[in-house]
C-alpha cells in the first residue's frame, strides 16, 4: 500500500511531537538517575565507605598461650604441647569423599569415623572449616602438609593444647583445663571475649581454676579482611597475645611423684609441709587419674569407671575430704588443757580402761587401762581415758578454740577447689546445726577427734606444723608469678607457752621413740631426722555396748567401707623441725599399721631429697621398705634442663 | 514501504550499505559492552575464563548478527513481524507447558542444546508487530478505540502469558515497551492518562489484595515490595541484597576504589555482581565518574536511535527505533534505579553490560534491525 506525500508528512509532524515528548519524560529520569548517583557517591559517600569498611574488615582474636605451671624447682607440671590437627573445607576440597579417601591413607581413621566426618561436612556451611582429626603426630601432620596438592581443602594447622606431662601426679592440686562451656559463661560476667574461641580453654578445677586470671594471659589480635561468607582473605595486620603468667608453686615435682606412689592404689591422702614457711611441698590425693584425659575429652567409659570407682579418683581428698582425726587430735586437747591451767604437764589421771559418765561407760582403747599416766605418755599411749578427763575440766569451748588456733576447722585459703572448713564443735555450733545442747559425752568423743570433730589431711599438716614451730603457720601454694616471689610472711607466734608446746612435741617423740610407742616401728633411726608423730584411728561406724561385750570385730573381717580411717600425723627434724606430714588412710585400719608408715617414708624422701639410705631405717623396716621401694615406678629426676617454656 | 519503493527511491544496495550504517551507535555499543567486558573480569576476581570470555565470545557473535540483520532490507522486517509474534505467543505457551523453572519462575525453554527466554524474543517481535501495524492504520484512525483496543490485546496477550511465568519485571517491561510505540504512534494522551489511573488503581488493589485468598502476586514479589519500601526492615533477608549494593555503590565515592579494588563485590557482599548488581561493581570501583559515564553512553546509544528515528521518513522504521530504544531504555534506567534503591529489586539486567548470552544477543540482534532501518531509510 502506498502512502501519500502528505500522510508521510503528517506521520512524521506526529512521531516528532511524541518522540519530544518521550525525549523530555526520558530526559526527567536520566537526570533523577544522575542525581541518586550523585547524592549516594558524592555527598555520603564516607557514610556507605565506612559501611563498607565495617562489612569487610573484622577483628580476629588471637588465643594466647596459657601461662606454665612449674614446681618449685623449675620443672614444668603443666605445659603448653602443639596440638596438630586438620580440618577440611568443603568449598576447596570440591570431590569431598575423594579428599578423605586420601587422607585415610595418612591418618588412621575407622569407617565410623569417616562417615562422622563426611556427615559434618555436609551439615555444615561450604566455607566452614571442620574438625577432621586432631592430636596427629607430627609425622602425619608433616606429611598432609608434604600431600596438600592432592589434598584441596584440607588444612593443616596447629595450635596450642595444655598438657600435664607429670599425668596423675598433680591432677587434684593443679585440676585440668577444658573447653568453655555455656555454663562457665553464664557464671563470668562481661566475659573475656577469647572465651567464645571454639578452642579455648578455660580452668575448670584445681589451681587451673582459681589461677585462671593470671594463667590464661592477653589475647592478641588480627585485622583481618573477610568476605560475606566471613572466610579470611588477607591479614591486615597482627598484635600478637600475651601469654598468661608463669606460676611456680611450692610443689615439688618428685617429692609429689613419691607421695603418690607411695599412696599407690589406698583411697588416701597425703600433705607436706614446710613448717618454716608454710610451702606445700607435696599435696596428694589417691587414686589419681590422668588430667590430659580431660583435657582432649574423656571417653564416656572412662569417665563412668572415675564416677563408679568405690576409692572417688575424681575427689580430692587433702583439702575436700574431711575425717574424724581420732587421736591426732589429743595434742589439741592437751594444749586447750595446758593453757586452760586446768593441767599441768605433771597432772596424772588414772585410767582404769574407762570412764562412767553422764550414765555411759567410755571406753579407752586399752581395755585393761594405762593406770596412772601424765601428759607426755598419755601420747606415748594414746591413753583415751586421760583425754576424757581433761574435757570434762577443760570443757568443749576452750578445745574447740585451741582447735581453731592450730587450723583445724578454719578454712586455710589456697588456690585450690571446694576447700573444707573442717569442724571444730562447740556449743554454740552445736545449737546453730543441730538446735540441740551440748552434752558431756558430746565432749568426751571430742577430746580424742571423735563425734563432731572433722579435719581435712591439710588442717591436720597445718595443726603438726604449728605444734612443731609453735608459729601460726599457715599453707602456701604459690612461690612466684611470672618470677615475681611471693612474699612469705613472718608468721605470728601462737600465743601458746612455749613450755605446753615442748611437752605436747616430748609426747609425740615418745610415740615413736619411746620402747613403747605406738608408732614405734615407724620410727626413723638417723638421728639428725628424729621425728616425731600421732597416730590416729577413726572409726567410722559406732560400737555398740552388745558388740563390745562380745568382742569388738577386728578389721580385716570388716567390708571395706567401714573400716577405720588410719590416720597419722608427723614432723621432723624433732630439734629443729622442718617437714610436717600428714597422712590419711580411708578405711585403712589402724593408724600406726598403715598410716605411719607411710608417712614416714614420705617424711624421709622429703628430708633426704630423694630416697634416703636404708640405713635411716630400723633393721626390722628395712626389707619391707626395699619390697615398696621396687614396686615403684618413679619419674626419673629431671630438674636440669627439662623442657621450658614454649612461647 | 513496499519492495517497490526502493526501486524508486535511492538505497544503498550490496557492500556499500556498509557505508550507510549508523556508526556511532556501533562504537557506542561497542564501548559499552567493553566497559562490560572489564567488570566482568572483575567481579571473577581476575579469571578470565569465568564470564568475561564467554560474553565475549557471545559479544563476536552478536556483533556478527547485528551486522548481518542491518542488511536486511526493512521491508522483510515488516514482512515477517506478525509471523514472529504469533511464533513468540506459541512459545510462551509452550514455556509454560514444559519450560525450565529457574529462579521460582519458567522462563527457559531448553530446545535440544539452545535454551531459549521466548520472553526476551517476544519483546523484539512484538515491537514489530506494533510499528506494522500503526505503519498500516491509516494516521487519523490511531485514537479510535477500536483501532486503540487491537494494540491493547497485541500488548496483552504475551504479557498476560509472561505473567504467568511468573515474570512480572518482563510483563512491566512489555507493557512499558508496548506503550511507548503507541505513544510515538500518536494514540491520543487521554488513553495515557486512563491507563495509568487504571494502574494506580490497580496496584492499590494488589497491595489490598495480601493475605486474602485471592493474593494476586507471589508473596517474595511483595516481599520485595516490602523491602524497597523499607530496605532496613529485613537487612539480612530480602533487603540484604538492595542494602549491600547501596554500600557497594555509595563507598564508591568521586573516583572509586580502583579497578578490581571493591572490597563489597570482591568479598561477596554483593549478590548476582555479574548479572543485575554489576552497575554497583563499577560505581564501587571507578566511582561516580565511572557510573555517571556509563550513564552518559547510555544516553548517547539512544539519543542516536532517536535521532535517527526522527529523520527517518518510513513510518514503520521509525516506529520500531523508538519502540526498541524506548525497551532499551526501560532495561538501564530500571536496572539503575533498582540497584540505587529507587525501585523494588525485580531482577533485571544492566544491558549489553550483565553477564547473560541470550539478552545480550538478543539486544545486539534488535539493534541490527535498528541499524537496517537506518541504512534503508527512504532518501529523496
Amino acid at each position: 500500500m502506498r502512502k501519500s506525500e502528505r500522510e508521510v508528512v503528517e506521520s512524521s509532524r506526529l512521531i516528532t511531537r511524541r518522540v519530544l515528548m518521550l525525549g523530555v519524560i526520558q530526559a526527567g529520569i536520566v537526570s533523577a538517575l544522575g542525581l541518586k548517583l550523585r547524592s549516594m557517591q558524592i555527598e555520603h559517600a564516607d557514610e556507605y565507605r565506612m559501611l563498607s569498611d565495617g562489612n569487610s574488615i573484622k577483628i580476629r582474636l588471637l588465643p594466647p598461650a596459657r601461662g606454665l605451671i612449674l614446681d618449685r624447682n623449675g620443672t614444668i607440671i603443666a605445659g603448653n604441647e602443639q596440638n596438630y590437627r586438620v580440618t577440611l573445607t568443603r568449598e576447596e576440597a570440591g570431590d569431598i569423599s575423594a579428599v578423605i579417601a586420601r587422607l585415610r591413607r595418612i591418618i588412621p581413621m575407622s569407617d565410623r569415623q569417616a562417615a562422622d566426618i563426611l556427615e559434618e561436612i555436609r551439615k555444615r556451611s561450604a566455607v566452614t572449616p571442620v574438625l577432621v582429626a586432631d592430636r596427629l603426630s607430627w609425622d602425619e601432620f608433616s606429611s598432609i602438609a608434604l600431600n596438600a596438592p592432592a589434598l584441596p581443602g584440607v588444612t593443616p594447622e596447629s595450635g596450642l593444647s595444655r598438657s600435664y606431662p607429670r599425668a596423675g601426679d598433680f591432677a587434684h592440686v593443679l585440676g585440668y583445663v577444658g573447653p568453655v562451656s555455656d555454663y562457665d559463661l553464664s557464671k563470668i560476667e562481661n566475659p573475656d571475649p577469647v572465651l567464645r574461641l571454639p578452642e579455648f580453654q578455660l580452668g575448670k578445677v584445681g589451681l587451673e581454676a582459681k589461677m585462671e586470671e593470671a594463667l590464661r594471659g592477653k589475647a592478641g589480635a588480627r585485622r583481618v579482611e573477610v568476605n560475606s561468607a566471613g572466610r579470611e582473605m588477607r591479614e591486615l595486620s597482627r598484635q600478637e597475645g600475651q601469654q598468661g603468667a608463669t606460676v611456680q608453686t611450692t610443689l615439688d615435682a618428685e617429692l609429689q611423684n613419691f607421695t603418690s606412689q607411695r599412696l599407690g592404689s589406698e583411697s588416701a591422702a597425703a600433705v607436706v609441709l614446710d613448717v618454716t614457711n608454710g610451702d606445700i611441698v607435696a599435696i596428694c590425693s589417691s587414686p589419681t587419674f590422668d588430667p590430659n584425659k580431660f583435657v582432649r575429652g574423656i571417653s564416656a567409659p572412662d569417665y563412668r569407671a572415675l564416677m563408679e570407682h568405690d576409692h572417688r579418683p575424681l575427689a580430692d581428698k587433702t583439702v575436700q575430704g574431711v575425717y574424724p582425726p581420732g587421736s591426732t587430735f589429743k595434742m589439741v586437747t592437751m594444749l586447750a588443757g595446758l593453757e586452760a591451767g586446768v593441767i599441768t604437764p605433771g597432772t596424772r589421771f588414772y585410767c582404769p580402761g574407762y570412764v562412767q559418765v553422764a550414765g555411759r561407760r567410755f571406753h579407752c582403747w586399752s581395755r585393761g587401762g594405762h593406770g596412772m599416766i601424765d601428759a607426755v605418755h598419755s601420747l606415748e599411749h594414746s591413753c583415751d581415758v586421760y583425754y576424757y578427763e581433761l574435757a570434762q575440766r577443760v570443757g568443749i569451748d576452750r578445745i574447740a578454740a585451741m582447735a581453731r588456733k592450730l587450723g583445724i576447722g578454719v578454712r586455710h585459703d589456697l588456690p585450690m577447689s571446694a576447700i573444707a572448713e573442717g569442724i571444730a564443735p562447740d556449743r554454740a555450733w552445736k545449737r546453730a546445726r543441730y538446735d540441740q545442747e551440748w552434752q558431756i559425752g558430746d565432749s568426751l568423743n571430742a577430746s580424742i577427734g571423735q563425734g563432731y570433730v572433722l579435719a581435712s589431711p591439710l588442717q591436720l599438716a597445718v595443726m603438726t606444723a604449728r605444734v612443731a614451730t609453735g608459729r601460726a603457720v599457715a599453707p602456701r601454694l604459690v612461690r612466684a608469678i611470672d618470677g615475681q616471689a611471693e612474699a612469705v610472711p613472718d608468721w605470728p607466734e601462737l600465743d601458746i607457752n612455749p613450755l605446753h608446746l615442748r611437752t605436747a612435741r616430748a609426747g609425740m617423740d615418745a610415740v615413736m621413740n619411746s620402747s613403747r610407742g605406738t608408732a614405734r616401728r615407724a620410727r626413723i633411726l638417723a638421728a639428725e631426722w628424729r621425728m616425731a608423730g600421732k597416730t590416729g584411728t577413726s572409726q567410722v561406724r559406732n560400737i555398740t555396748a552388745a558388740e563390745r561385750a562380745r568382742g569388738v570385730i577386728s578389721n580385716d573381717q570388716l567390708p571395706w567401707n567401714r573400716r577405720d580411717h588410719a590416720l597419722f600425723v608427723c614432723f621432723a627434724p624433732y630439734e629443729m623441725p622442718r617437714y610436717a606430714v600428714s597422712v590419711v588412710v580411708e578405711h585403712g585400719g589402724g593408724g600406726s599399721a598403715v598410716a605411719a608408715p607411710i608417712a614416714r617414708d614420705i617424711l624421709l624422701f622429703a628430708l633426704a631429697g630423694g630416697l634416703p639410705p636404708l640405713t635411716a631405717y630400723p633393721e626390722a623396716e628395712r626389707a619391707k621398705v626395699q619390697e615398696i621401694w621396687s614396686r615403684m615406678s618413679l619419674t626419673p629426676s629431671a630438674r636440669k634442663g627439662e623442657g621450658r617454656a614454649r612461647a | 514501504m513496499g519492495y517497490l519503493n526502493y526501486h524508486v527511491v535511492q538505497v544503498p544496495t550490496g557492500w556499500r550499505k556498509i557505508l550507510h550504517l549508523n556508526w556511532p551507535l556501533v562504537f557506542l555499543i561497542t564501548a559499552v559492552s567493553c566497559i562490560g567486558f572489564l567488570m566482568l573480569y572483575s567481579v571473577s576476581g581476575g579469571d578470565i575464563d569465568r564470564w568475561a570470555g564467554p560474553q565475549m565470545e557471545r559479544f563476536a557473535i552478536g556483533m556478527v548478527a547485528m551486522f548481518a540483520l542491518s542488511f536486511v532490507p526493512i521491508w522483510f522486517w515488516r514482512s515477517i513481524s506478525v509471523v514472529s509474534y504469533v511464533i513468540c505467543v506459541l512459545l510462551l505457551i509452550l514455556v509454560e507447558l514444559m519450560g525450565h523453572v529457574g529462579m521460582g519462575a519458567q522462563r527457559w525453554l531448553v530446545l535440544g542444546p539452545i535454551r531459549i527466554q521466548p520472553s526476551e524474543l517476544t519483546k523484539v517481535a512484538f515491537v514489530l508487530t506494533l510499528a506494522a501495524y500503526y505503519d498500516w492504520l491509516p494516521v487519523e484512525k490511531v485514537s479510535r478505540p477500536l483501532w486503540v483496543l487491537i494494540p491493547v490485546i497485541l500488548i496483552l496477550l504475551p504479557t498476560g502469558l509472561v505473567l504467568m511465568q511468573p515474570d512480572l519485571g518482563t510483563s512491566i517491561m512489555l507493557i512499558a515497551g508496548g506503550g511507548i510505540v503507541m505513544f510515538a504512534a500518536g494514540v491520543s494522551l487521554w488513553y495515557f492518562g486512563a491507563v495509568i489511573a487504571i494502574v494506580v488503581a490497580g496496584v492499590t488493589a494488589v497491595m489490598e489484595s495480601r493475605g486474602t485468598d485471592w493474593q494476586l502476586l507471589h508473596e517474595y514479589q511483595f516481599k520485595r515490595i516490602d523491602t524497597f519500601l523499607d530496605p532496613g526492615s529485613d537487612p539480612l533477608g530480602a533487603g540484604y541484597n538492595i542494602a549491600q549494593a547501596q554500600i557497594a555503590l555509595g563507598s564508591g565515592g568521586w573516583s572509586g576504589r580502583g579497578f578490581m579494588q571493591g572490597t563489597q563485590s570482591r568479598l561477596n557482599f554483593l549478590p548476582e555482581k555479574h548479572t543485575d548488581f554489576i552497575f554497583t561493581s563499577l560505581a564501587e570501583e571507578f566511582g561516580f565518574v565511572g557510573a555517571f559515564s556509563l550513564l552518559m553512553l547510555y544516553v548517547l546509544i539512544l539519543g542516536f536511535c532517536m535521532y535517527s528515528a526522527l529523520t527517518n521518513r518510513d513510518r514503520f522504521a521509525s516506529l520500531l527505533t523508538i519502540g526498541i530504544a524506548g525497551t532499551f531504555f526501560l532495561y538501564f534506567s530500571i536496572n539503575m534505579a533498582t540497584v540505587m534503591g529507587m525501585l523494588p529489586a525485580k531482577g533485571s539486567p544492566l544491558p549489553l553490560v550483565s553477564y547473560g548470552g541470550t539478552s545480550l544477543m538478543i539486544l545486539l540482534m534488535a539493534f541490527g534491525i535498528v541499524q537496517s532501518a537506518h541504512v534503508h531509510r527512504p532518501r529523496s
